[in-house]
């Protein structure tokens, strides 16, 4: 029977992922001095299962690895060796050189093995020169000693003597010899010796009296006899000794005789039992499904500025726990149930059922939208699965930096899409990275500024009013705004003299071209700026913003959405076509008369609103929409707001707010400026999502705030 | 067919034994560690006890030895799996009164091959 192991493998994959995790979490947990018992069998669990796994499934490179591994963890399991920086390391070491091995293996590529090597080597190295414990190959043993030469007599003689106590182990001596049966095709003899048997008043019927004899009169190998009693070899007197030559006694073993006799008992080889050993015909029904992996198939959410196509691996299918998949059956069962109730009313419908009609309905409403609820739900993950990389970097990057850093993590279960958590990861690593690097001081320098020497960062997160916010906190030096000023202006980022609020120069750090990192370390400042997490984060439809104080350090707020499947949508009429723009980047809407709008330059419009000036795009003249103009009083002016800046956006009419689910446009068309997706309205026709930051860019709207900033005087 | 409890807190070992054994035509019951494995072993018997050996909560070698306490499993051959192939894992096994042992890595034949040892 031949099984396609591959189908196993994601599987597997996932696992060892996990088991990675565990194990780098342990290992940043572990108090070297007094090491938990419990997280290092934990750490030895995971590098276990993994070997154990590679093995099964035929990744030997990486089963060899984690078998070194696995050695030393036992090692230190047992206490027979003590836990060190170094082992620690190195262990951590071993888990990225494992994730790396696993990732080529996913991707179907060649692993890289150099660093495997070097890293066996090292730990070959340890269990080598200390301990005496010996390394053995992950393979089957061969505890039976070598088959002997004459392994083809032409048949055997066995005794075997097995302890009273042996059927407790669940060995029974009758299937023993029925697979003897099975290799010498029935051709021997089973004699049951009584001489242990007591008298029968004391006999107890749990414990195996026989003793048996076996003649088998057909040349098969003493290993295979050996192995039928591998498992009752320390258990049994077993003696094997090849027949002489003379075969004394017939052979008549098919027969099914039970001669009982006053001390001898001769056990016949039922053939009916023996046949139905027979190997059972596999059956290939696959129905290995068994944990609850749910692939992927909600629609891949729109992307605004999906420009560098994501190459990374991103993991195709989510872990859902069984309470979620539950609440969901139910629910589905609940839309039948209105269904058929809806079909009933519509069978013979007369106009005194509407309010029925209307209450089931309602229900109709009432079902979908939890449903909707729940099957985002599948979707969602604890912020965990980022937050738990975090510690690795802080310790990594703070003992490169020689920097006492403590980092604290609340919020870890806040749920967010997986989307979004997979893109988020990255941004975060490096506004971390930024915090230790620029904003926590050295140990001299804190003490010196009357802080505690070691310096704090803080994540956390939370879901405020549909968005999942995320802090990064640091207790560091907090931003320099002269310098930050000095550099902008030197980049030609301002001008000279300029006068910006302590906000605006904050954001300057967001500009693209710009670094305040004297020195380019080796951990920031690797071509990565603060514009490329502000532009991954905008990617999102999030938004960061960042405050600081002076010798109190800097706390970065980063909003997102919680899925990008689904917007909350303001819809808005032009003309006879509707478009929807993202509730959260709405300020406010409103309906002015001429006066408020001043005409700037001859060819674009502002509008004052209270004390700002916003410029205004007429959404008919940038999206071609041909139609009757209406004078300013009869339209509407939506305020939106897209990288700290606003803009009023002229519009006829605004219609409902609600919930749409995005379908993306690069996906089903192709990608139109201003537009960051599509979907589709209860009425069946197709409503363009507007792309707030791109609309302002592209009605030059932006351009004109930047100089000379927008506040009134 | 067979019952067969099989216990491994490898998912992916777990389907793979499974899928193995219920392609044999055997029936499968799964869990995850120890403590789950004889929550259901308190309910009901089977034929066949696969287990592996580390396990989180309950290990494989304290659940043979509470499954030997338990009337209906006296007898019932209990298998471990492992990747120990030192004898004295194994003795370890056999003094908690498991029945024999199937080292990792094994694939599916050598899976049937080996069960087949102690079913019927």
């Amino acid at each position: 029977m031949s099984i396609d192991l591959s189908q196993f493998h994601q599987v597997f994959y996932e696992e060892s992922y996990e088991g990675l995790d565990a194990m780098e979490q342990g290992l940043l947990d572990l108090d070297l001095v007094e090491p938990d018992a419990e997280v290092i069998n934990t750490i030895f669990r995971a590098a276990h299962s993994m070997k154990g796994g590679a093995g099964t499934f035929g990744f030997t490179q990486v089963a060899d690895f984690t078998h070194v591994l696995e050695t030393l963890l036992d090692q230190i399991r047992s206490g027979q060796r003590a836990m060190s920086q170094d082992i620690q390391n190195l262990l951590l070491k071993s888990v990225d050189c494992i994730r790396g091995l696993l990732q080529d293996l996913q991707a179907s590529n060649d692993p890289d093995l150099e660093e495997s090597k070097v890293l066996k080597a090292q730990f070959e190295a340890i269990l080598n020169g200390e301990a005496p414990s010996v390394v053995e190959p992950p393979q089957p043993p061969s505890d039976i000693p070598k088959a002997e030469k004459n392994s083809e007599a032409g048949g055997w003689h066995i005794r075997f003597i097995p302890e009273l106590s042996i059927l407790q182990t669940g060995n029974e001596p009758t299937r023993m010899f029925r697979q003897l049966a099975d290799l010498c095709d029935s051709n021997m003899q089973v004699i049951a010796g009584t001489e242990r048997v007591p008298e029968f008043t004391s006999l107890d019927p749990e414990l195996c009296y026989l003793t048996w004899d076996i003649r088998i009169e057909k040349s098969i190998s003493k290993a295979d006899i050996e192995e039928v009693f591998e498992w009752v070899a320390d258990d049994a007197e077993i003696i094997i000794t090849p027949l002489s030559g003379s075969v004394n006694e017939s052979t008549d073993t098919t027969a099914e005789k039970q001669t009982v006799e006053p001390d001898v008992t001769e056990v016949g080889m039922p053939e009916p039992e023996v046949a139905e050993l027979a190997p059972v015909t596999p059956q290939t029904t696959a129905s290995s499904k068994t944990e609850a992996a749910v692939s992927k198939t909600v629609e891949n959410p729109a992307k605004p500025q999906a420009k560098a196509a994501p190459k990374t691996q991103e993991s195709s299918s989510i872990r859902v726990s069984i309470d979620k998949v539950d609440s969901l059956i139910n629910m589905v069962g609940e839309l039948v149930i209105t269904q058929s109730m809806l079909g009933q009313l519509g069978q013979n419908f007369d106009i005194t059922r509407v309010q029925r009609l209307q209450e089931g309905l309602a229900q109709l409403e009432h079902n979908t939208r939890e449903l909707q609820e729940s099957v985002m739900k599948i979707r969602m993950m604890p912020i965990s699965f980022v937050f738990s990389r975090f510690p690795r970097l802080v310790r990594d990057v703070s003992i490169s930096l020689d920097k006492k850093i403590e980092l604290l993590m609340s919020g870890e279960n806040t749920e967010l899409d997986k989307t979004v958590m997979e893109k988020i990861g990255d941004p975060m690593v490096h506004l971390i990275r930024n915090s230790i690097d620029h904003g926590i001081e050295m140990p001299a320098d804190r003490i010196a500024a009357g802080k505690p020497e070691t310096g704090t960062v803080k994540l956390d997160a939370y879901h405020q009013s549909g968005n999942i916010v995320i802090e990064i906190k640091d207790d560091g030096a907090g931003l320099n705004t002269d310098r930050i000023l000095t550099k902008a202006i030197e980049k030609g980022l301002v001008a000279e003299g300029a006068n910006l609020s302590q906000e605006q120069i904050f954001d300057l750090i967001f500009q693209p071209g710009f670094s305040t990192a004297d020195v380019v370390s080796d951990l920031s400042g690797r071509g990565v700026g603060m514009d490329v997490v502000r532009r991954n984060i905008a990617a999102l439809n999030g938004s960061i913003e960042v405050s600081s104080e002076r010798g109190r350090g800097s706390r970065f707020v980063i909003r997102l959405p919680l899925t990008l499947a689904i917007l909350d949508g303001q819809l808005v009429k032009v003309g006879e076509e509707i478009y929807i723009f993202p509730l959260v980047s709405i300020v406010e809407s409103i309906q002015l008369d001429d006066r408020a709008i001043n005409h700037v330059g001859g060819h674009s419009d502002v509008l004052q609103l209270r004390d700002e000036y916003v410029p205004i795009v007429e959404l008919d003249e940038v999206f071609n929409i041909d139609k009757e103009k209406r004078s300013i009083e009869e339209s509407i002016i939506v305020v939106v707001e897209t990288d700290g800046e606003k803009i009023g956006v002229v519009v006829d009419e605004l219609l409902g707010q609600q919930q749409v689910v995005i379908k993306s446009l690069e996906e089903n068309y192709k990608r139109v400026d201003g537009i960051s997706g599509a979907t589709i309205l209860g009425d069946g026709t197709v409503a363009l999502i507007v792309d707030v930051s791109s609309l302002s860019k592209m009605s030059g709207a932006s351009s004109r705030i930047i100089d000379g900033g927008h506040k009134a005087a | 067919m067979a019952k067969i409890l099989a216990v491994d807190d490898s998912a992916s070992m777990r389907q793979m034994v499974s899928f193995t054994l219920k392609g044999a035509g055997h029936d499968v019951i799964e869990a995850s560690d120890g403590v789950e494995a004889l929550n259901f072993a308190k309910g009901q018997g089977v034929d066949l006890v696969l287990s592996d050996v580390n396990m989180p909560n309950m290990n494989g070698i304290e659940l043979c030895r509470n499954l030997r306490e338990l009337p209906s499993y006296k007898f019932t051959p209990i298998l471990m799996l492992t990747t120990e192939s030192a004898g004295d894992k194994k003795m370890e096994g056999k003094s908690a009164g498991a029945t024999g042992w199937i080292v990792k890595p094994f694939n599916p034949d050598q899976l049937l091959t080996t069960i087949k040892k102690v079913l019927g």
